[in-house]
């Protein structure tokens, strides 16, 4: 056993020395081979825990919400609506909600606006992002533009906390009447309606009921809603693709370049080994070794700072990508969420493939005459 | 020192590093109920269907709520607008009924 282990030292020693032989090389092949084990890690631990805290976020989302669309648009919906829906048998609640979107032009940003029923008429409570954007505290006043041009003042009563920027950065919480008032939104209509089912079953029956009842309404059912943030941040979504390709392609020259052959240097190198005495067996171990250096450190190292990147630094090479032209953009820190399944597909990916890729040429190499080796 | 004797070290460290950040993860989903109530508690108040993450469209704030067609509602030849918008897929059409 000890015998074993002092063979395997004595074979990590000489690839060492073999890496460091062609410093340069190896040098740029681990930074790069590690930024792409960081960029890769990163994407999946920023999406998985996004993904996470929205499914727990979002658990006591509306069971449903009734839209009505006019031709083929969100359109504000009738308050009687939501009488006749609340005669369909398993709906327990309807709840008209009061809602829009308001334009700041003077910083550029977009507000979300909703209406409680525990706001004092004049007063706003304003998300922590909306603060930060205009420097508002408690007890300043917030302008805003009523459907005719008139400035109107609003009282911010509260600023919501930090914490809960994921949900909250942009939100301005009114009273329902000042916010009809604001925008001139009919008194006898809502944005949409939430519905409250007693049996989540029941769901799919009574959206069939409602638009059988109702032709010109969509319902979105809670399972759509938790679902809409699986497919953003799913590995087939939008721009993870575009990252994941690009990683992926890095990696697959790195592997073509290795399996594609040894240079001259290195074919030489192999067969003064087997002149000296070297086994076939010795020569696999010593290229084994020297690309289980590279990408076991490079794959540790990756992951490490990937985990900072996403959970200590809240994935801020991730914030341009993801604020856009947003002027308003949440800061929020992830619950740190990783477990040895992610961490295992990681290894499979990245380290598995290039210890391989490696592997083959070299035996092709070690397996030639040392002279036929040495003269090539 | 032996070159495998720092091989070994740095090896060590990086798993090590590894185990502590696995046990601050696990540590910290076990709390993660407290640590995300500000934003339940909002979320429940109000009864927002979705996360505030791109606010720069309409229909990437609320992405759940939009339209099926979103990025295409300004007119039928209307190109993508927002750079989040290549982030936001459209919604999955519901498989089961209506």
């Amino acid at each position: 056993m000890k015998r074993s282990l002092e063979r395997h030292r004595n074979i990590i020693d000489f690839a060492l020395s073999s890496l460091l032989r062609r410093k340069g090389k190896n040098v740029s092949l681990l930074v790069i081979y590690t930024l792409i084990v960081f960029l890769v890690a990163a994407i999946m631990f920023f999406t998985h825990a996004l993904k996470r805290e929205a499914s727990l976020i979002l658990r006591d989302a509306p069971d449903m919400v009734v839209q009505r669309l006019v031709a083929g648009r969100h359109d504000p919906i009738p308050i009687d609506y939501g009488k006749r829906i609340a005669g369909i048998r398993g709906v327990s609640a309807v709840r008209p909600r009061v809602w829009g979107y308001y334009y700041e032009p003077v910083v550029g940003a977009n507000y979300t606006m909703m209406t409680s029923d525990s706001q004092a008429p004049g007063t706003v409570t304003i998300g922590s992002g909306v603060a930060r954007t205009l420097r508002l505290t408690e007890g300043d006043f917030m302008p805003f533009r009523n459907y005719s041009g008139v400035p109107t003042l609003f009282q911010v009563q509260k600023v919501m906390p930090y914490e809960s920027e994921l949900v909250a950065a942009d939100l301005v919480v009114m009273a329902e009447s000042d916010l009809r008032e604001l925008f001139n939104f009919p008194p006898d209509r809502a944005t949409d309606l939430a519905l409250t089912v007693r049996n989540p079953r029941e769901l799919t029956t009574i959206a069939s009921k409602i638009v059988q009842l109702l032709p010109d309404t969509r319902p979105i059912l809670k399972s759509e809603i938790l679902r809409t943030y699986d497919s953003i941040f799913d590995w087939r979504g939008g721009m993870m693709i575009v990252m994941l390709s690009i990683a992926v392609l890095s990696f697959v020259i790195f592997a073509w370049d290795k399996a594609t052959g040894l240079s001259a240097e290195e074919r030489k190198e192999i067969g003064i080994l087997k002149s000296l005495g070297w086994e076939t067996a010795d020569v696999l171990l010593l290229k084994f070794w020297e690309g289980t250096v590279i990408s076991l450190s490079a794959f540790l190292v990756g992951v490490i700072l990937a985990y900072g990147h996403v959970f200590f630094f809240s994935a801020s090479l991730f914030e341009h990508a993801l604020k856009g032209w947003a002027v308003l953009y949440p800061k929020f820190k992830l619950v740190p969420a990783i477990d040895g399944g992610q961490l295992a597909v990681l290894f499979f990916l990245t380290v598995v493939p290039y210890t391989v890729a490696t592997i083959i040429p070299s035996w092709r190499a070690a397996t030639l005459d040392p002279d036929a080796a040495m003269r090539s | 020192m032996r070159k495998s004797t720092l091989f070994i070290f740095f090896t060590s460290i990086n798993i090590i590093l590894i185990i502590v950040l696995m046990l601050h993860s696990w540590i910290s989903l076990r709390t993660i109920e407290t640590s995300l109530r500000p934003c339940t508690d909002v979320a429940r108040e109000l009864q927002l269907t979705d996360l505030c993450l791109f606010t720069e469209a309409r229909y990437t704030r609320n992405p759940s709520m939009a339209d099926l067609h979103a990025p295409f509602q300004d007119h039928p030849l209307a190109l993508e607008h927002f750079p989040s918008g290549s982030l936001v897929t459209p919604p999955r059409v519901r498989s089961e009924a209506p």
